[in-house]
């Protein structure tokens, strides 16, 4: 049972940071022993986003590293306020071999007591874990951190699911709302052949009637080099209409999406999968104690901090903004808590954050960033909204298909 | 006035560069050390009717009349934020974040006369009664460190929790309270024991203070909480959390973060960040009399001694606006540099 061993490990090395770090060093400690609360994430061995060659390529948008450290910078962030409260947050990792050892895998996070469960997992072991997880444990909280799928917040969303990293729908709304706002309206969709692709390219379309872009073409495109396909497959014969001022692609892989800036055939910026791309997080982001934040992720982890490390930050950080809120609230109470909007978290992106009640997103601003920095800020200034203009990003209430709430 | 910095050496002759950083960095020193003493001999008098703003991206401090004229600049050490007067207010000392410092600028000439090597990414500080000591946060470290500003010696540090902010020293010298920005706390530190000795739950991001009420009270700005906390310095406890509310901003658009006190104690100035106003509050009442539009992200801010005048640093639209308190308006706002942070007035 590889799964039971790295848990194992795992609390082992938790022991051992918790002791050397500053909570110890601070008075008032031990009027009585503190509640432990821990946290677990629960990972594949096998992901294969994380394969060492796919993390060499560092394609921008994709996970970099493994969560756990940033998900342990956010309990040591509320080690202080927690412990005035008489409670302490841990954060543990779990491997699972495969979907069958999942079963066990929750037996073990319920013998210690885990009910809050971020899942660093594909779309297919997420919704597993969403399906099993109250009954094994005894209520539960998950929080998806690393799948962008508008579906498991609409009709696969359920009401113990909370979504830390943007959908693929806000992210669409970002880019066209800094689109519509440069005035910049044409756009030439270049396609990729994956299920995923075809996702982000629907969210784009979606997005596109919103802010009154038009898509002039859709071409697919195929990665190779076979003369038979070459107009699917070069970036000039893709590019050679004149209509457009955009070049928008959508390809989840990001192998072929690296390949289109500056090869287009006519002068077009790229925007979506490369080029300009709407993000959770960028390392160069300088405002609302950003470099702080970067700064102690990079001296931690020993690299940039990206949108996926910034999910599953966020999520340890609701965990402790719950846990703050009321230390004695039950998990189903927590849930309709942060469900509500009314418990916040500071996501060092300017305002303060809340989760959306009808599908348990994280609302959140998000960066229009290209390679070498942060170009601008979504919403954009002047993007209106009744009640709360965060909410211009993502499937509104109206639009939610989401029918699970807690 | 425009001061050279001290001169980048080449970066493509790393060899000269050693040799003319040490020799740079003695000769530094050594006129450091003549500047200090000449400026203790001869002592003159702090230049009156002036305006000192600290520009973070221009490694500078903009000076202006009490009018708002821009009349000079001086160089100063990399991303200077916070900025006290010596007692006799012949001195600036100014944090630096990037260069990890503290610039010790002497007013009557301009110029910034030496530093003192300060930890990580140092932001606000606040000197002892005697001026001798400088207690500054150290946002990267997670600590506040003490420092003896003549013999330019660290003295101790007091670990506190993520992202130190806002530092008070009490009037007596024996307490000083801290802001940890992430664990949403304020600490109360004991000087001589150098620990922390109390630990205070504010709002959501708690940055700066001000003392009010003859010390009875603290302020506490909460940036993400749109509000401040009052804290009873006496049992520590919060007293009070006064709200914010400005009509047509949302809640999340507020975020208070500079203060200041009247010269009569009678109000607060709280500069509301991102709603882009200063709301004047009654100290007694804890109502918000009037609440003034300046520039985009309005943050650090100081009134004159006269009362008569607050100067605003608006960080996002790199300007100062200069606000009439008698009739609640802005007058003028002016240039200040690249994200102006702090502001000091010498009447």
């Amino acid at each position: 049972m590889a799964g039971i061993q790295g848990l194992r490990g795992a609390w082992l090395r938790a022991a051992a940071i918790a002791s050397g770090c500053l909570l110890s060093a601070l008075p008032l400690a031990a009027r009585a022993a503190p509640t432990a609360v821990t946290v677990a994430i629960v990972s594949q061995s096998g992901d294969a986003r994380y394969a060492p060659r796919r993390l060499e390529q560092a394609y921008p948008g994709h996970p970099q590293g493994r969560p756990l450290t940033a998900a342990r910078m956010a309990a040591e962030d509320a080690g202080v306020e927690l412990e005035l409260l008489g409670l302490s947050l841990k954060v543990t990792e779990l491997f699972l071999a495969d979907g069958q050892a999942l079963p066990a895998a929750l037996a073990q996070l319920k013998a210690a007591g885990v009910r809050h469960v971020l899942a660093d997992l594909p779309a297919p072991a997420l919704r597993q874990l969403v399906e099993l997880a109250p009954a094994a444990l005894g209520g539960a909280m998950v929080f998806n951190i690393s799948v962008d799928d508008d579906a498991l917040r609409g009709e696969q969303c359920a009401a113990h699911l909370l979504h830390t990293l943007p959908s693929a729908q806000m992210r669409s709304d970002a880019l066209a709302q800094y689109l519509a706002a440069r005035n910049w309206r044409k756009l030439l969709l270049v396609q990729g052949s994956e299920p995923q692709d075809a996702l982000q390219a629907q969210a784009l379309v979606r997005s596109a009637q919103r802010y009154g872009l038009k898509i002039v073409q859709t071409r697919p495109f195929k990665l190779g080099t076979d003369p038979r396909e070459r107009d699917l497959s070069n970036t000039r014969l893709l590019t050679g209409d004149r209509e457009h001022e955009i070049v928008a692609v959508a390809d989840s892989a990001g192998e072929f999406a690296r390949t289109l800036p500056y090869a287009t055939q006519w002068p077009r910026p790229v925007v979506g999968s490369s080029g300009l791309m709407a993000l959770a997080w960028h390392p160069h982001w300088e405002r609302n104690g950003g470099p702080q934040l970067s700064r102690r992720f990079y001296k931690l982890a020993g690299r940039p901090m990206q949108g996926h490390d910034w999910a599953a930050w966020a999520a340890v950080k609701a965990v402790a903004a719950v846990l703050a809120d009321d230390p004695k609230a039950g998990i189903a109470q927590q849930l309709k808590r942060l469900r509500s909007g009314s418990v916040f978290i500071d996501g060092a992106k300017g305002p303060r954050l809340s989760f959306r009640l009808w599908d348990g997103q994280l609302r959140q601003p998000m960066f229009l960033a290209h390679g070498d920095g942060v170009a601008g800020v979504a919403p954009l200034e002047g993007v209106l909204h009744p009640s709360e203009v965060l909410d211009t990003l993502g499937m509104d209430e109206k639009e939610s298909t989401c029918k699970q709430r807690p | 006035m425009h001061i050279l910095a001290a001169s980048s050496p080449g970066i493509n002759r790393p060899v000269s560069f050693l040799h003319s950083t040490l020799a740079l960095g003695a000769s530094l020193v050594v006129s450091a050390c003549i500047a200090t003493a000449q400026a203790q001999a001869q002592s003159p008098a702090p230049t009156p009717n002036r305006v000192y703003v600290s520009s973070e991206k221009d490694n500078s401090i903009q000076v202006f009349d009490t009018q708002g004229l821009r009349v000079a600049a001086i160089d100063v050490c990399k991303r200077p934020r916070h900025m006290q007067f010596s007692p006799d207010h012949r001195q600036i000392y100014v944090s630096c974040g990037d260069s990890n410092q503290m610039g010790l600028v002497d007013v009557a000439s301009a110029k910034m006369t030496g530093t003192v090597a300060l930890g990580n990414s140092p932001e606000i500080f606040d000197l002892s009664p005697n001026g001798k000591v400088a207690y500054v946060s150290i946002e990267d470290e997670n600590v506040m460190a003490a420092y003896d500003l003549q013999s330019k010696v660290k003295l101790f540090e007091v670990k506190t929790g993520g992202e130190p902010e806002g530092i008070l020293v009490m009037p007596d010298g024996k307490h000083a309270y801290v802001t940890s920005e992430v664990a949403n706390v304020v600490h109360l530190v004991d000087i001589a024991q150098r620990k922390v000795v109390k630990n205070i739950r504010v709002g959501s991001r708690p940055r700066r203070f001000v003392l009010a009420a003859g010390g009875k009270e603290l302020w506490v700005s909460n940036e993400l909480g749109a509000s401040v906390s009052i804290v009873n310095t006496q049992d520590q406890s919060v007293q009070h959390t006064l709200q914010f509310k400005v009509k047509g901003m949302r809640a999340s658009d507020i975020t208070p973060v500079g203060m200041a006190l009247s010269p009569d104690g009678k109000t607060v100035w709280v500069a509301l960040g991102r709603a882009n106003h200063v709301a004047e509050v009654d100290q007694v009442s804890r109502e918000v009399r009037n609440t003034i539009l300046v520039g985009k992200r309005a943050w650090g801010l100081a009134v004159h001694p006269d009362g008569k005048t607050v100067y605003v640093a608006n960080g996002l639209s790199d300007d100062m606006t200069l606000v009439d308190t008698a009739t609640g308006k802005a007058t003028r706002t002016v240039a200040a540099g690249r994200v102006p942070h702090s502001v000091l007035v010498q009447p």
